[in-house]
């Protein structure tokens, strides 16, 4: 009963978010054609922009978006509704649980809890460009090796936290696993896959073996 | 989640700032690193119809001494206060704070004036800038005024600012000779906030007894408080053992105690003696090398 209840509330975030994905490209469209020259003007001369869609730029895995956004909308959504990069999940969308991890000027950070006109003129960097042609990163490739992950929601964050964390500390302990990547959470309760993983990543990268 | 529409401001400069918090008063809401205010935002338990992004206030990001004081901007992030090189030689209680606070990705954009201007009673800054003795500048159109730590946090998420004054900089007189500072923690599982957590600085005179003792708990009450009954319990005698715990004993005195599904007030109450006992005890060990 539970979980058809569970089920049916999910169809309806779903077919909220097709509508509000729908109704955001209407209202922005509409925008552009009339009042979107005024908001920039008044937005370059006085820094003040919205509430309703304004242009931002956002630079992301190297190459550069321009959107028609409220202020509103976070990055995560920004990516997720506006670009259709799905890589990055939405979970408890109020900076706990890690699954919306990508990095900003090479740092973790949780994109539920970022505006996307924040994020202009940083740096984005998603689970998608981890990936060339195909090949995994040693941090991915350590996952899948080492059972990191059940039902897989969690995964793109840990990923990309774990990254960012070899990237500091090559040579980390057990301990420090744990509480570099504690702003993460696994629900499948993977973590003892997660922590080989992590450990196995971090050998293969000071292996030099880019791309696993 | 989404947040009720706002209108999005972003000064590059304070003086801008300032002009945007007076103009806007009530309806407008300062955002430093977000993570506190989103969230509120999301679940519309604020919903202010101007934000005033302060995060392109470069001026307000900087960590610098001067006269043996260390000041630090408002917008300084934890994780640069958690690896600054000057911090952990001049002022090792505030890294060893900055550490224990959330997760990596909320060090990389929470920052300490936002914190401390939020004043949540779990959250760990006001602990650690009460047993500093920090001071905290407030700039407003008609100038700017220091706040001692102590006066200023006046009740649940309540601060001394007034309406038009915006958080500039916390400043920390240096570590005197013969002392020694912790922070000690006992973080929410789920949450990473503390259950409970206490700052302490002490120092010792010539004879080896306590000259000096701020000891600053945050997680117990509707504010971070110093305890004062443990400090007048102290201050001049010999710091033996014994005297510590008796002491740490009070620590909760006369402090209207939280009470939650993870800690009664009761288990808060016994947790405030038992991590001041031990934050005196291991600051002891570090004024005594």
């Amino acid at each position: 009963m539970r979980k058809k209840r569970k089920l049916k509330s999910e169809a309806g975030a779903l077919t909220r978010r097709d509508f509000l994905k729908g109704a955001g490209v209407t209202v922005s469209g509409g925008l552009l054609a009339t009042g979107a020259v005024t908001t920039a003007q008044a937005a370059a001369q006085e820094g003040v922009v919205g509430p309703g869609p304004v242009p931002i730029t956002l630079r992301i895995n190297g190459r550069v978006h321009r959107l028609s956004l409220e202020p509103r909308i976070t990055l995560l959504d920004a990516l997720r509704d506006h670009l259709n990069i799905t890589g990055s999940k939405k979970v408890c969308d109020r900076a706990t649980c890690g699954a919306c991890t990508m990095l900003m000027d090479k740092k973790p950070v949780y994109a539920c809890t970022v505006l996307a006109i924040e994020a202009e003129g940083h740096d984005i960097t998603t689970i998608e460009s981890l990936t060339e042609n195909g090949r995994l990163s040693p941090v991915m490739e350590a996952f899948w090796k080492n059972d990191a992950q059940q039902c897989g929601f969690c995964t793109p964050g840990f990923v990309m936290a774990c990254t960012a964390f070899l990237e500091k500390n090559p040579n980390p302990t057990l301990e420090q696993i744990e509480k570099g990547l504690g702003g993460n959470l696994c629900r499948c309760g993977t973590y003892a896959g997660i922590r080989r993983a992590v450990l196995e990543a971090a050998k293969a990268m000071k292996g030099g073996q880019a791309n696993g | 989640m989404i947040p009720e529409p706002f209108e999005y401001h972003s000064p590059q400069s304070l003086e801008e700032a300032l002009r945007l918090v007076t103009e806007f008063g009530e309806e407008g809401k300062m955002m430093a690193g977000g993570h506190s205010l989103l969230p509120m935002m999301k679940l519309r338990l604020a919903s202010p119809r101007h934000v005033i992004d302060l995060g392109r206030l470069s001026e307000l990001r900087y960590i610098r001494e001067s006269d043996g004081w260390i000041e630090i901007g408002a917008l300084t992030t934890h994780f640069q206060i958690e690896s600054s090189s000057l911090l952990r030689e001049k002022c090792p209680l505030l890294p060893e704070t900055a550490r224990e606070i959330g997760d990596a990705q909320v060090r990389n954009l929470g920052t300490l004036g936002g914190s401390l201007a939020h004043a949540d009673p779990a959250a760990d800054w006001p602990a650690a800038i009460l047993a500093l003795d920090a001071e905290i500048r407030a700039n407003s159109a008609g100038g700017e005024r220091w706040i001692a730590a102590q006066d200023f946090f006046v009740g649940l998420m309540t601060t001394a600012l007034a309406p038009g004054e915006i958080l500039t900089a916390v400043r920390l007189p240096p570590l005197p000779r013969r002392a020694g500072d912790t922070y000690l923690k006992l973080r929410q599982p789920a949450s990473g906030f503390a259950v409970v957590g206490v700052g302490v600085r002490l120092a010792l005179n010539e004879a080896a007894h306590i000259e000096r003792v701020a000891i600053g708990v945050t997680g117990i009450g509707p504010k971070a408080y110093r305890a004062a009954a443990v400090e007048r319990e102290l201050l001049g005698k010999p710091p033996t053992a014994r005297r510590l715990a008796e002491a740490a004993a009070r620590a909760a005195d006369g402090v209207q105690t939280n009470s939650d599904l993870f800690a009664s007030a009761e288990y808060r109450k016994h947790l405030a003696s038992v991590y001041v006992r031990r934050a005196l005890e291991l600051a002891l060990e570090r004024a005594n090398p």
